[in-house]
């Protein structure tokens, strides 16, 4: 009996340690961007805040105007990303008005992402060019991705009875990375290619490519314009890396963006699941123990009875029990 | 449990509780049909911000380490081998049932495509075996159904002697009888796999959630509060049992019980406590704010069941076993509801309290349970022991 209760305790703490020590568990590897991966950079020192994007955006993705919060409900006023807005800009103002900046929101298409994470059927899910992709065939409405995005990205149609999940996908069902490569190095994109508030945007503020082109282009306009730009570019490295990068002449956290460690956010949560699951090792070896111990007492239990009754209860006890 | 171990409380069913109850059933079942033809945004108050609320919080997260008696219950009698425990077994298992079925009716209403639910146990290439969300699922799904199958043998024994079904019932409760040692061994596995990973499930909001809750220590603090909830949750079941039934009262074998409760909650406590202080975050506990107050709610609720039960002559005492029980629960209660809704901020100023519909169904759902248990232990043999006091 001592035997069996120690047993249990080990394969117990067994299952605890390793779930205790996922935290630190470095098994996985850290995810790289794919060389053909596709995002946006947005310059918010170039955005004058026109909004061509956002209209695009609709006419591209078929969303209706947001009407809700306007007075009137004469223009398209959406407050956030929503069920039926996929990109949007905001405007910060600094409390005494001399401070100001728009900024692009839209998916980030993280290098790493949560949400793709956390999809239990992969309706959320990297596809070509890591763009982070929508299967509504497979989505079950559960909204974990809601809760797992650190920038709050994925949105849902609360007022439809059936609803879907709605974030920008990049423009994937217009083609992309059909690129013409040209002398400077970086790509050219034919129009009706890739994402529509890209293609409209009149100052260049948000234009689309490859990673690594956005990336170098990025640090061009930095060096082309010293004291500019706060230092840094924003989804370079942060949360393991997007693909949707920004520069902005105005501290990154001020437009919302919030401040997250160079880690890919799902790191530690599957490093858990992996040091307890993998090769689902552990929960079949802790069944086997189980039903070992079970069993053994089970058997126990009749033997002492005496009878051919199978029957774990009071005649056991008096044995086993410390007062 | 083979035949002839339980009884039948042999009482009218169609009292004025089981009445009032119903009521509240039908109130949820009606809003349920609205929820599922107007939709989440019209009947309930969650938001982009706020994705999941009550019903996840409570209904699911919650309402599942209510219904742990029946895990928490095997793990002493089965492996630990605590045989003078099993007549508190059969009603454990009955609310590990019902409280699981509760709890899936829980999360059918609240995603919002449940027709592409089936797909989640069949569409096995499109699992995302990253997902913590889809072990849960999984894992819930088989442990109702394994729950009931603990339970059958109460159904076969009262269906026994009833000559039509009594052949198909005998050769059922023989096959039962074999491989119920592997019944009973997944019957443990499953809780012990999707109550830790209930924790795991919020590591991934990262820092959307309070850092007095943000932990990799989230699957071992939840695995160890609801084992200390199942365990409270028996005391409570038991002695309302025994007051509503009029039932004798099992005080020496709950007085034992809160023996086996006692290092379990004191490993959560330690636990928790722990945690927040080596990770250096207990200056956080001191400020001023809803998070800092909800922390030492919740370590009060957990320090207090383990003061009322450390003398061993407290433990004898019904009325004091029944407090620490009820603080257990609520500490044990307060901690995951707190880890999914309360400590769960996506951006500032964004708020979330439940609407009505969303009560009214939580209720109405709990009452359901209440009802289910009711109908059990008068028609089925849940109880052992000593027959009823009294006929009412």
């Amino acid at each position: 009996m001592r035997a069996d209760r120690r047993l249990f305790f080990k394969s117990l703490a067994a299952v605890g340690a390793t779930a205790a020590a996922g935290g630190t568990v470095e098994a996985r590897v850290k995810p790289v961007a794919l060389p053909d991966a596709l995002g946006l950079l947005y310059d918010a020192t170039r955005c004058i805040g026109c909004k061509a994007c956002v209209v695009a955006c609709r006419e591209a993705n078929n969303t209706k105007p947001d009407t809700s919060n306007a007075p009137g409900h004469l223009w398209d006023m959406p407050m956030d990303l929503n069920g039926q807005t996929k990109t949007l800009i905001k405007l910060y103002k600094s409390a005494d008005g001399r401070e100001y900046s728009y900024f692009k929101a839209q998916c980030m298409h993280c290098v790493d992402a949560a949400c793709t994470n956390a999809c239990p059927l992969g309706a959320l899910k990297k596809a070509e060019h890591g763009v982070v992709a929508y299967n509504p065939k497979l989505c079950i409405g559960c909204r974990y991705c809601q809760m797992a995005c650190p920038f709050n990205v994925p949105k849902f149609e609360w007022a439809k009875t059936f609803p879907k999940i709605v974030k920008c996908e990049l423009c994937r069902h217009r083609s992309l990375g059909a690129a013409l490569r040209t002398a400077d190095g970086f790509s050219r994109y034919p129009r009706g290619q890739g994402p529509a508030c890209a293609e409209v945007c009149p100052r260049q503020a948000v234009i689309y490519g490859v990673r690594e082109e956005l990336l170098a282009e990025a640090r061009r306009r930095m060096a082309a314009n010293p004291g500019l730009y706060a230092p840094k570019i924003y989804g370079e490295t942060d949360a393991g890396g997007t693909q949707c990068l920004y520069l902005s002449h105005v501290a990154f956290g001020k437009l919302g963006l919030p401040t997250l460690s160079d880690r890919p956010v799902p790191e530690i949560q599957e490093a858990i699941q992996r040091g307890v699951y993998q090769g689902f090792v552990a929960p079949v070896v802790l069944y086997g123990l189980l039903g070992a111990v079970i069993w053994r007492n089970r058997r126990k239990a009749q033997i002492e009875e005496g009878s051919g009754e199978k029957r774990i209860d009071e005649g056991s006890v008096e044995k086993e029990e410390k007062p | 449990m083979s035949a002839g171990e339980g009884k039948t409380l042999a009482a009218r069913l169609l009292t004025r509780p089981f009445r009032v109850l119903a009521a509240l059933v039908l109130v949820a079942f009606i809003l349920i049909v609205w929820r599922l033809v107007a939709g989440l945004g019209a009947t309930t108050a969650l938001s982009d911000a706020y994705p999941w609320g009550l019903w996840i919080a409570f209904d699911v997260v919650t309402g599942t380490a209510l219904a742990c008696g029946g895990y928490s219950m095997a793990i002493l009698v089965y492996v630990l081998n605590k045989g003078r425990y099993h007549p508190l077994v059969r009603p454990a298992i009955l609310t590990s049932a019902l409280g699981y079925t509760v709890a899936g009716i829980s999360i059918a209403l609240d995603i919002g495509r449940p027709w592409i639910a089936w797909k989640v146990p069949l569409f096995v290439w499109s699992w995302n075996l990253h997902s913590a969300l889809l072990e849960v699922s999984l894992c819930i799904m088989t442990y109702t159904g394994v729950a009931w199958i603990e339970l059958a043998p109460v159904f076969l024994e009262r269906w026994h002697p009833e000559s039509r079904l009594r052949k198909l019932a005998e050769a059922a409760h023989r096959i039962l009888d074999k491989s119920l040692v592997w019944v009973i061994a997944l019957g443990l596995l499953l809780p012990t796999m999707h109550q830790s990973s209930l924790g795991t499930l919020m590591v991934l909001t990262g820092r959307k959630l309070h850092p007095l809750w943000q932990t990799p220590l989230l699957p071992l603090l939840f695995l160890v509060s609801c084992v200390a909830i199942g365990y409270a949750a028996v005391v409570f079941e038991s002695t309302l049992a025994s007051v509503f039934f009029r039932r004798p009262r099992e005080t020496e074998m709950l007085a034992g019980l809160s023996g086996a409760m006692l290092p379990v909650l004191g490993a959560f406590f330690v636990l928790r406590i722990g945690d927040v202080i080596l990770r250096g975050r207990l200056p956080l506990a001191f400020a001023a704010n809803r998070y800092a107050v909800a922390f030492w709610v919740e370590a009060a609720l957990a320090l207090a069941p383990l003061l009322l039960l450390w003398p061993k002559h407290a433990r004898r005492d019904a009325g004091n076993l029944f407090r620490a029980a009820m603080l257990m629960l609520l500490a044990g209660a307060l901690y995951r509801f707190d880890t999914y809704l309360l400590g769960y901020r996506a951006a500032p100023d964004v708020h979330y309290f439940p609407s009505v519909p969303e009560f009214l169904i939580t209720v109405g759902l709990l009452a359901l349970e209440v009802l289910g248990y009711i109908v059990v232990v008068k028609l089925f043999p849940i109880f052992s022991g000593a027959p009823r006091r009294a006929e009412s």
